[in-house]
């Protein structure tokens, strides 16, 4: 009876298995450079249905027709920029991960640069004034004067205690 | 002069906090289209009555209208449809059946009536993809030259139809 259940189990396992295998959409590709090809667009271009998730993580019926059809732009010799472009024209900008440079993402591309610096100017200012008060701590004619009046002072009685002990 | 100093990371949280909570009100769902004020794609593809006839992009422009894409796959087109029953009578209405079984939309327009003048049967999505469709439905309102106008993604029920339609709707109609 046991074996029995496992047995129905695992073929249960095989035929869930299988069809969730069938659910991933199969491309055949001239070379392996236009399938490098199609698997970065797929990365680089997102679904615009599933938000945070690319065209080629996504499950979704959209994502499944663009993928597609970035498969046909591909086969008819299309360039990534022509994809691109392609997509864009349909679905805006949004779709790129990678958005490209122009007035209204220049704030985005720069932003990086703009607190790369921020956190540079920080550092300069906080070591500049941790120098300060390093030179700060060496000590004027003054000072060193006194200073060797009182270590004096300490080795004459430290003398005079040696002396005691003996 | 150093205390000012002090209240730079106040004035840093205000500015994050004012950005973020931005960021929280908009509705992600809401994505421009890139097809606003652009003309409607052309396409060929057959009517969801017949096989044998073909509609193209000058069968289906003409006069201010909605094109509304829709299956029988998706639970909001059965929310939005007794609405769009209504609408009928004020506007035309271009459906395009997306994605669908053939049979199962004739099903349903029989069965829940049909607010459609003419339906495109967009069975792989081709046409939804030249418009910039990534769910349904969707409706968009175009003009009488055949440009895209105004595009609203999700159900149009009255509240939809009086406040984002109909003002677009009736300006496009008294320029015309």
């Amino acid at each position: 009876m046991r074996q029995l259940c496992l047995r129905v189990l695992l073929l249960v396992g095989l035929v869930v298995s299988g069809s969730s295998l069938a659910a991933i959409d199969t491309y055949e590709f001239a070379d392996e450079q236009t399938r490098e090809r199609f698997h970065q667009l797929n990365g680089e271009l997102r679904c615009p249905k599933c938000q945070n998730q690319s065209l080629g993580d996504s499950n979704s019926p959209i994502a499944t027709d663009l993928r597609r059809e970035v498969y046909r732009l591909l086969k008819e010799g299309k360039s990534d920029r022509e994809i691109k472009d392609f997509l864009v024209a349909r679905y805006g900008e949004y779709i790129l991960y990678r958005p490209e440079l122009s007035s209204h993402t220049l704030m985005l591309w720069l932003a990086p640069v703009f607190l790369l610096l921020i956190g540079l100017v920080v550092v300069l200012v906080l070591v500049k004034r941790r120098r300060s008060t390093v030179q700060s701590a060496t000590l004027d004619v003054n000072e060193q004067k006194n200073l060797k009046a009182l270590l004096d002072a300490s080795e004459t009685s430290n003398e005079v205690e040696s002396n005691k002990r003996d | 002069m150093k205390r000012v100093y002090l209240f730079v990371p106040l004035v840093i949280f205000i500015v994050l906090a004012v950005l973020l909570g931005r960021g929280l009100m908009l509705d992600p769902n809401k994505m421009p289209s890139a097809l606003i004020d652009q003309s409607v794609p052309e396409f060929n593809l057959p009517s969801l009555a017949s096989e044998e006839r073909m509609l193209t992009r000058a069968d289906v422009v003409g006069e201010v209208s909605l094109i509304n894409v829709w299956g029988t796959w998706c639970p909001s087109c059965m929310q939005e449809h007794p609405y769009l029953m209504k609408l009928a009578s004020q506007i035309p209405i271009i459906g395009v059946n997306y994605k669908d079984v053939r049979a199962d939309a004739n099903n349903w327009l029989v069965k829940l009536g049909n607010p459609y003048v003419v339906s495109v049967f967009d069975e792989m999505g081709t046409l939804g993809i030249d418009l910039g469709v990534f769910g349904a439905p969707e409706t968009y309102v175009i003009d009488q030259q055949g440009m895209v106008r105004y595009k609203h993604v999700g159900v149009v029920n009255e509240r939809v139809w009086l406040e984002r339609l109909k003002p677009v709707v009736d300006q496009l109609r008294g320029e015309g």
